[in-house]
């Protein structure tokens, strides 16, 4: 699904490496996670693979189902199936919540060469789709993430990517500003999305996460590189004793 | 000392090139009062400090400058609204096309008709809020709409108005200079939505005047002409009274140059006013809102909202004012005026102004030019949303904040379809 191979990153302003070649490879289906210290490069990552500009990519390549992702625009990158759930979605004033899910999935389906949906196609599905988020109709009135709680924007993040069916979905801390209660709500809508043919690469700090979300691979992330990979196992470890050991064992 | 003499002989080269027309013996004075005014302020100049930004030169010149006429298959604007259609062909009324000068609740005379005859409103009116609105920014051009314009009407509100009037302004010669001149008077507690559309000719000097008695509520809507290389200078003068409600929208898409100043003045108190305009340019374009807003009475509220979108080395402009007179308490005054660049070549030049002589007052300004927010144009395209679509989404979402102002929910949402439809067309 998703191949990343030592892909290397500098800020475009100034002179600096964030990312100093990560190779990554995850397979239909999996869900893999990666953890790691502050400012290792993870949120990076997951910009750089959706297209957000003020990066250089120095060298490496990413991949997604063999199409190379690095040389598209944003908006070819989610119509090839990938979805980035941001860490803190954004506030547009003057843009309803509907009219822009709408434009984004007919967008879509649109640059893919399938029918849009109607207005009332697209009504029914959003509708039974928000239920099970418990996004209410208010919420979908309202213009994009304005006056939304830390949760709602968590869940309006989940809807999307239930709406716009992606095939890679990176989820970038979206645990981060919520509560149990919340976090179990937004992991339900991404474990209903869990399939054979959707894979998903989990950013978080904590491992709570992947109790609810259950990862198949777990990687560490330290200072641009992936320095160890395991099972669930490794996450359990970085919870219990942080990641000086990791650090020290891999030093 | 060479500025000062050539607005004078400026002036009286208007003054000539055009009779001064007959009328009854109030209309007669009503003219020359404002040729007198307009030889004594001189015709405007770009060295005059109310037209520095924006080159009155083409308003003035002896020759109009030519402008194409604008072809377009889209329907026009407010034809969805239940109205008494009033036509104007450049400039000059068409009864042919128009509906019969008939409707509940109104009177309505040609201005012609008017000014022949002794109709004490129209005399307390027309020419008097022009005059008043002199001081103490001068508006030579709209002196001289009132020393010589026969066109347009006098309209007399004395309760809701059965129906919207629409006045239409269709061009056919390229090279036409029309002058219009409006005078409304809305009596206690009437109610009337005026709109107007069209591009009214090559070269426009338009003047309303509205004068609205207590409790009475004047709408205006007002979409101005496409054509690209027209020219016009409107002026909207409005004296409010006690618990009126006076509500303008202008929204302006293309146009060589557009000057639309409004000039309103409280006094009454209680009262209510607003003044919002969307605008979008493209290359060869400069549109300025000149505004003036006199607080003389207490408690009444006053709102500006601007908002333009400017593309390819166009120009926006803004002057607004908030005066607030000695004893004005109470005063909530507000203005916002915000232009979004689309490029490094437009330009936006604004002057928020602000005079309070009064210790109990609420008023806020706010001014800014941007470009569109780099997070907000990542968060939509990241969505599959293309960049010129995202782009045009987050445009009309900067511009909505103006379409706002206009309290109807179907025109608001006309003036909003066409403006998604200008920007489309610019981006595909």
């Amino acid at each position: 699904m998703l191949s990343i191979k030592n892909l290397q990153v500098s800020l475009e302003e100034e002179d600096k490496q964030i990312l100093k070649g990560v190779d990554l490879e995850i397979g239909a289906g999996e869900v893999h996670a990666i953890m790691g210290p502050n400012g290792s490069g993870k949120s990076t990552m997951s910009y750089v693979l959706s297209g957000k500009n003020g990066y250089v990519v120095t060298g490496g390549s990413a991949t997604l189902n063999g199409v190379d992702l690095l040389d598209m625009e944003p908006d070819a990158r989610a119509t090839a199936g990938l979805f980035l759930a941001f860490q803190y979605p954004v506030e547009i004033p003057g843009v309803g919540n509907m009219t822009f899910l709408r434009t984004a999935v007919n967008a879509q389906r649109k640059a893919r060469g399938e029918a849009e949906l109607t207005a009332g196609e697209f009504l029914k599905e959003v509708r039974a789709k928000a239920k099970t988020l418990k996004i209410d109709a208010e919420m979908l009135k309202r213009p994009v993430n304005v006056g939304f709680s830390g949760g709602e924007k968590k869940r309006n993040e989940i809807l999307q990517m239930a709406m716009l069916s992606p095939k890679m979905c990176i989820l970038d801390e979206t645990d981060s500003g919520l509560d149990v209660d919340a976090m179990k709500l937004v992991a339900e809508g991404v474990n209903a999305l869990r399939s054979e043919g959707r894979s998903f690469l989990v950013i978080t700090h904590y491992q709570r996460l992947l109790d609810h979300i259950k990862p198949d691979v777990v990687h560490i992330m330290s200072n641009g590189q992936i320095i160890k990979s395991g099972g669930p196992e490794l996450a359990l470890e970085v919870e219990n004793n942080g990641y000086a050991d990791i650090l020290a064992e891999v030093a | 000392m060479a500025v000062i003499q050539a607005k004078y002989d400026a002036a009286e080269t208007l003054i000539a090139a055009r009779s001064q027309p007959e009328g009854a013996a109030w209309a007669v004075e009503a003219r020359k009062g404002a040729q007198a005014r307009l030889r004594e302020m001189g015709a405007p100049h770009r060295r005059d400090e109310y037209w520095k930004y924006t080159n009155p030169a083409s308003l003035i010149a002896a020759d109009t400058p030519r402008a194409d006429n604008f072809e377009t298959s889209e329907t026009r604007p407010f034809e969805m609204l239940d109205r008494l259609r009033l036509v104007f062909i450049d400039g000059v009324f068409d009864p042919k096309q128009s509906d019969p000068l008939a409707l509940e609740g109104v009177e309505i005379e040609p201005l012609s008709t008017a000014l022949n005859a002794d109709i004490h409103w129209a005399s307390s009116v027309y020419g008097v809020l022009e005059a008043n609105g002199q001081k103490p920014v001068a508006r030579p051009l709209a002196a001289l709409n009132t020393a010589q314009a026969v066109q347009g009407f006098a309209i007399r509100v004395t309760g809701k108005a059965a129906r919207v009037i629409s006045l239409i302004y269709l061009r056919s010669s390229e090279t036409a200079d029309a002058m219009v001149h409006n005078v409304i008077k809305l009596e206690e507690g009437a109610d009337l939505t005026l709109t107007e559309n069209g591009p009214v000719a090559a070269r426009a000097n338009m003047v309303l005047e509205v004068e609205v008695a207590r409790r009475a509520a004047f709408h205006h809507i007002r979409a101005q002409g496409r054509d690209h290389q027209r020219q016009a200078a409107t002026h909207m003068f409005a004296r409010l009274n006690t618990e009126s409600s006076f509500k303008s929208f202008t929204l302006t898409v293309n146009g060589k140059l557009t000057r639309n100043e409004a000039v309103i003045e409280f006094t009454g108190d209680d009262a209510h006013a607003t003044v919002a305009g969307a605008c979008g340019g493209d290359g060869d374009f400069l549109h300025d809102d000149t505004v003036f807003i006199t607080h003389d009475a207490v408690n009444c509220e006053s709102r500006q909202v601007f908002k333009k979108v400017l593309r390819n080395g166009a120009t926006g402009v803004f002057q607004g004012k908030i005066l607030v007179q000695p004893g004005a308490q109470k005063t909530d005054g507000y203005q916002l005026s915000k232009a979004l660049l689309l490029d490094d070549d437009s330009n936006f030049l604004a002057k928020p102004e602000l005079e309070i002589y009064a210790d109990d007052v609420a008023c806020s300004h706010g001014s800014t030019c941007g470009e569109i927010d780099e997070n907000s144009l990542f968060y939509l395209t990241s969505r599959g949303i293309p960049f010129a679509c995202a782009q045009d989404m987050l445009t009309l979402a900067f511009l909505n904040e103006a379409i706002e102002e206009i309290e109807d929910p179907v025109i608001a949402g006309d003036i909003r379809d066409r403006l998604a439809a200008w920007m489309e067309r610019r981006t595909g």
